[in-house]
């Protein structure tokens, strides 16, 4: 079982979809949701919050910095 | 523990940086100026700059930057960013100057002012956004574009006998005596983005410092104008563009 156990917040209204949080998640948390905001982009979301570590690769490279990420040590 | 039970702010790790404001950008998705917009912001807030930074922005699609990132900001003509951050950082040498350019305004119509800025040691930071194309126009052709990189201008490729070879600015610019810190870095990885973030940091120092010219250059991804998809294009640029224009400290006094 992990050790540190993470959980991010996306500013849906702020995320493009570029996918590139997606890609670059260890943990394949992330998916781009079926739905779209209001500026038609299918913005991520954690797909498997369970397997968030909070190591905040997907917020490094985020282009539009609407990632926040928390993380706690269990 | 559930997931509404870590989201407290006592747990924060990763936030966006006060100083690049709620506007959203203009950007295309996944465009690597973001990146960097964010890395300025994070810098210019841990080093308590934000009142005493003027940035110049280029013509291009970072024309907007002003919009994004709440720091004092000049725009100049196209490929004059650092003739006017000369002038500023001359009048006002207390504050942080920086220019940010990408390849069309630093690489082809800048040339001079970069080349001339950079031999005069004047104590600037420049963050050179280079993609290899002219990404707010069209995807055209520039001065970094690669040996049989397809473009606009260029659709079979560019050819060396009709187009000329791709231009290694930054490589020219570290043989100035001027320059005293010349890097190339990227964007595209958790590793990279944060080696990024040291260099820029120590560009902003050494312009404190008084040491001479700081060139930053990102290789960065245009995925628009390389009609590919934002991840793709990270792996094209990997492929392609890393072994014209290898990563790492080209000067560093």
């Amino acid at each position: 079982m992990a050790k540190v156990k993470g959980a991010i917040v996306v500013n849906v209204e702020r995320c493009k979809g570029c996918n590139l949080c997606v890609v670059a998640c260890p943990s394949k948390v992330l998916l781009l949701n079926n739905e779209a905001n209001s500026k038609g982009y299918n913005y991520s979301y954690m797909a498997d919050p369970d397997s968030c570590v909070g190591c905040s690769a997907c917020a490094y490279v985020c282009p539009d910095a609407c990632i926040t990420v928390y993380r706690v040590k269990l | 523990m559930t997931t509404n039970d870590i989201i407290n702010p006592a747990n924060l790790v990763y936030a966006k940086p006060s100083v690049l404001n709620d506007v959203p950008m203009h950007y295309c998705p996944g465009c690597t100026h973001g990146v960097i917009h964010k890395l300025i912001g994070e810098i210019i807030g841990e080093m308590g700059f934000q009142e005493k930074t003027i940035g110049i922005a280029p013509v291009g699609c970072a024309v907007f930057a002003y919009k994004y990132l709440d720091i004092d900001w000049q725009q100049a003509a196209h490929g004059r960013a650092p003739a006017l951050a000369t002038a500023v950082k001359r009048l006002l040498p207390d504050r942080l100057v920086f220019t940010y350019q990408g390849d069309g305004d630093l690489a082809a119509i800048g040339t001079a002012e970069t080349i001339h800025a950079c031999n005069r040691g004047e104590n600037i930071a420049i963050i050179f956004i280079n993609n290899g194309i002219y990404g707010m126009t069209g995807g055209q052709m520039a001065p970094t574009t690669l040996h049989g990189m397809k473009s606009s201008t260029s659709p079979n490729g560019r050819t060396v006998p009709l187009n000329g070879y791709p231009l290694d600015i930054t490589k020219l610019l570290a043989q100035l005596d001027g320059t005293c810190y010349v890097t190339r870095q990227s964007a595209h990885t958790v590793a990279s983005v944060r080696k990024t973030k040291k260099a820029i940091q120590k560009a902003f120092e050494n312009s404190m410092l008084g040491k001479g010219t700081s060139i930053v250059e990102v290789v960065s991804t245009c995925n628009s104008g390389w009609k590919l998809s934002p991840a793709d294009s990270n792996t094209w640029m990997v492929e392609n563009m890393f072994p014209a224009y290898p990563l790492g400290d080209l000067k560093d006094i």
